[in-house]
């Protein structure tokens, strides 16, 4: 595995490259440019926006200002989860010609796709930040979790695109149940509530490892507070373990690759 | 470490493949799974469709060495290939590779449409292992290589397929490999490209590289490579110097081509007589005749013997024909025999040359039977010309010309 990981280190202007590729390749087949980045976590804030104006018709009360900011931090978060697993689950099969003609380490397929997601989700979290600013949410130095927060997320998110980019690659129809799966799992994960809304059976909810990251965003970038650590280590040690199993299994295939495709 | 000289060890490699039924969606491998767990199994699908591409292969390389692969389609090039890149992975065996590797398989696999030539050029340049800082130094000497500075900035989607493969090939001939691997990248682009490219790698030869070089195009691999391995089904048949290993390999698929399109004319014997005794070996410039023997079975179509001689890189020498020296097209009645002679000066420079026999039919272009090599001809030749023909030059001035004082005139020896 050490060979395998220094390799992928020494390919790594390779993973820049085809980054860059599925950027400018979107860039350059659409009209909207670079609207493009943040159109889609736009339409997911919009619509948590909306569910929160629902839900606080039905209780009455108006949704504060930090609600609607917190709903718009989990939605950037979750925008960029999905993308990043839908691009990175078909990334494998969308270059049929990398995988069977020439060797290069395959994992740098998924790992870019990952790579060009998180680049928009940086454009969207910095349009984010000034629009903060503007309305005068104001900072703290809990924002000194976010870097952790989003390393998760990302780790998370990498040791899944590993895995179901191989399991994409080797059974065609494993992409339609990433699809299915992606467009249900916003229920399961609270992007467009709390957990706290469920009182006992928050904790059912914190299972899902992108949960406690998710609320943790929250907290520390628009309710200044501590996220909870028990929660995040947790969420912390699951996506290192999916990481490591992810590599781990991804390098176990590989050699399969070739002539599966 | 020990410094060694080997870059590649291939060990007692095999390749299997399955063929037939892979499950390749959960929708067929679901159903099947939950059979086999409740004992319904059809386990015997497995072995029968077991496919060997490859059998105990091994082969080594030293540092610097040119090696040809040869084989007809199917015989495991490809395969053989994809092991040595690390595409796929041996199912037995032991591959070695040690140094950069750089590989020919498809150029330009890694172009995508939509990009201008020169983003391609570092798109693919990465994807052949350069850095990026390696690329910008290099990227003139692309650009250059290729002839397309014009269209640099020009989606690659707007190429031709001859430009596509010149990039390709210029990109990958810059990545200044321990190892180049070349498969069948000479068969695009014009004359003066692929010209371009044998001298390409001839200097990549030079400068220390190791080069396994998989064609169709025989002249190349004897040209560039001093040793090749002839694959047949999977298994190396021959090894050795290219030439012999070529004609090892033309000899098994002319006996194989010696079937003919029909069995009612066939070539029944060929017979080269000189005017000494000791079979095939003649002097450069002796008279030779050659004696036809055509069998027929039953009636068939007209047809004229044609008569070629290849050289050792099968480059034909010449072909000559009854037709062509004033005969008309021969047709035979079931039972009958026809003969023929041709008589030649054999005016051809030192070497190994093969002869070879067709039955025409020139009106339709039609191969009636074919008897290739229908002889081994060696010419014995004092090294008075090199080539492929015999001329008998000789020299008839011969001496210094006085010198002309004059600051313009080039005097060429």
């Amino acid at each position: 595995m050490r060979r395998q990981i220094l390799e992928l280190v020494s390919r790594r202007d390779l993973l820049y490259m085809i980054a860059w590729r599925e950027i400018k390749i979107r860039y350059k087949q659409s009209v909207m440019g670079f609207l493009w980045a943040i159109l889609l976590p736009a339409i997911i804030v919009i619509a948590g926006i909306f569910v929160r104006y629902g839900m606080s018709a039905l209780s009455g009360k108006p949704p504060s200002p930090q609600d609607i900011a917190g709903v718009t931090v989990k939605a950037l978060v979750w925008a960029f989860f999905a993308g990043a697993l839908r691009f990175s689950s078909t990334s494998l099969i969308a270059n049929p010609n990398l995988v069977t003609k020439i060797y290069v380490p395959r994992e740098i397929f998924p790992l870019a796709s990952i790579l060009s997601q998180l680049l928009d989700f940086g454009v969207a979290s910095v349009l984010t930040v000034i629009v903060f600013a503007v309305t005068g949410l104001g900072a703290s130095w809990q924002l000194l979790w976010v870097p952790l927060l989003v390393m998760i997320t990302v780790a998370l998110v990498t040791g899944w695109a590993l895995i179901i980019s191989a399991a994409c690659l080797f059974y065609r129809d494993v992409k339609y149940l990433v699809e299915v799966v992606i467009t249900f799992a916003i229920f399961v994960t609270p992007v467009f509530y709390n957990v706290q809304m469920f009182k006992k059976w928050a904790n059912l909810l914190l299972l899902n490892p992108l949960a406690p990251v998710i609320e943790g965003l929250e907290k520390c970038v628009v309710y200044r507070t501590m996220p909870s650590l028990p929660w995040v280590s947790y969420s912390g040690i699951f996506a290192l373990v999916s990481l490591v199993a992810g590599f781990y299994l991804f390098k176990k295939w590989e050699p399969a690759f070739a002539e599966s495709i | 470490m020990a410094m060694t000289d080997t870059v590649l060890r291939v060990a007692n490699v095999s390749k299997k493949f399955v063929k037939g039924e892979i499950h390749d969606s959960l929708r067929d491998l679901i159903p099947s799974a939950v059979a086999r767990l409740l004992g319904r199994s059809r386990a015997k699908t497995s072995s029968t469709k077991e496919f060997w591409a490859l059998r105990e292969v091994s082969f080594e390389l030293k540092r610097g060495e040119a090696f040809g692969i040869i084989g007809s389609n199917g015989a495991g090039k490809s395969t053989i290939l994809k092991l040595i890149t690390g595409i796929m992975k041996p199912t037995m065996g032991r591959i070695d590779v040690n140094g950069r590797l750089s590989a020919l398989i498809e150029v330009g696999a890694g172009f995508h449409p939509d990009l201008t030539g020169r983003e391609n050029i570092y798109l693919n340049g990465t994807i052949l292992g350069m850095k990026r800082a390696e690329i910008d130094r290099k990227f003139d000497a692309i650009v250059e290589f290729s002839g397309l500075r014009d269209f640099i900035d020009t989606p690659v989607k707007r190429y031709s397929t001859g430009m596509y493969a010149r990039l390709g090939f210029s990109v990958a001939a810059h990545v200044d490999p321990d190892i180049l691997i070349v498969d069948e990248v000479l068969s695009v682009g014009d004359v003066v490209f692929q010209n371009r490219c044998l001298e390409r790698m001839n200097s990549i030869l030079r400068s220390g590289a190791t080069v396994i070089f998989v064609s169709h195009n025989l002249r190349a691999i004897v040209e560039l490579c001093p040793r090749s391995i002839l694959l047949e089904a999977g298994e190396i048949v021959a090894s050795g110097p290219s030439h012999e290993v070529m004609n090892n390999y033309l000899e098994r698929s002319g006996a194989q081509g010696r079937r003919s399109t029909s069995r009612d004319i066939s070539i029944s014997q060929v017979k080269v007589r000189g005017s000494r005794l000791d079979g095939g070996t003649f002097d450069s410039g002796e008279k030779i005749w050659v004696d036809v023997e055509v069998e027929c079975v039953a009636e068939g179509e007209p047809f004229s013997v044609v008569l070629f001689v290849n050289d050792d890189r099968q480059y034909e020498a010449f072909h000559t024909s009854t037709e062509y020296l004033g005969y008309p097209p021969v047709s035979m009645k079931p039972g009958e025999r026809f003969t023929c002679t041709f008589e030649m000066d054999l005016n051809l420079a030192g070497g190994t040359f093969y002869l070879g026999i067709l039955l025409y039919r020139f009106d339709a272009e039609k191969i009636l039977d074919r008897l290739f090599p229908a002889a081994t001809i060696f010419v014995n030749s004092r090294p008075e010309v090199r080539g492929v023909v015999n001329p008998h030059p000789r020299v008839t001035t011969f001496g210094l010309v006085q010198k002309v004082e004059s600051t313009n005139e080039v005097i060429t020896g």
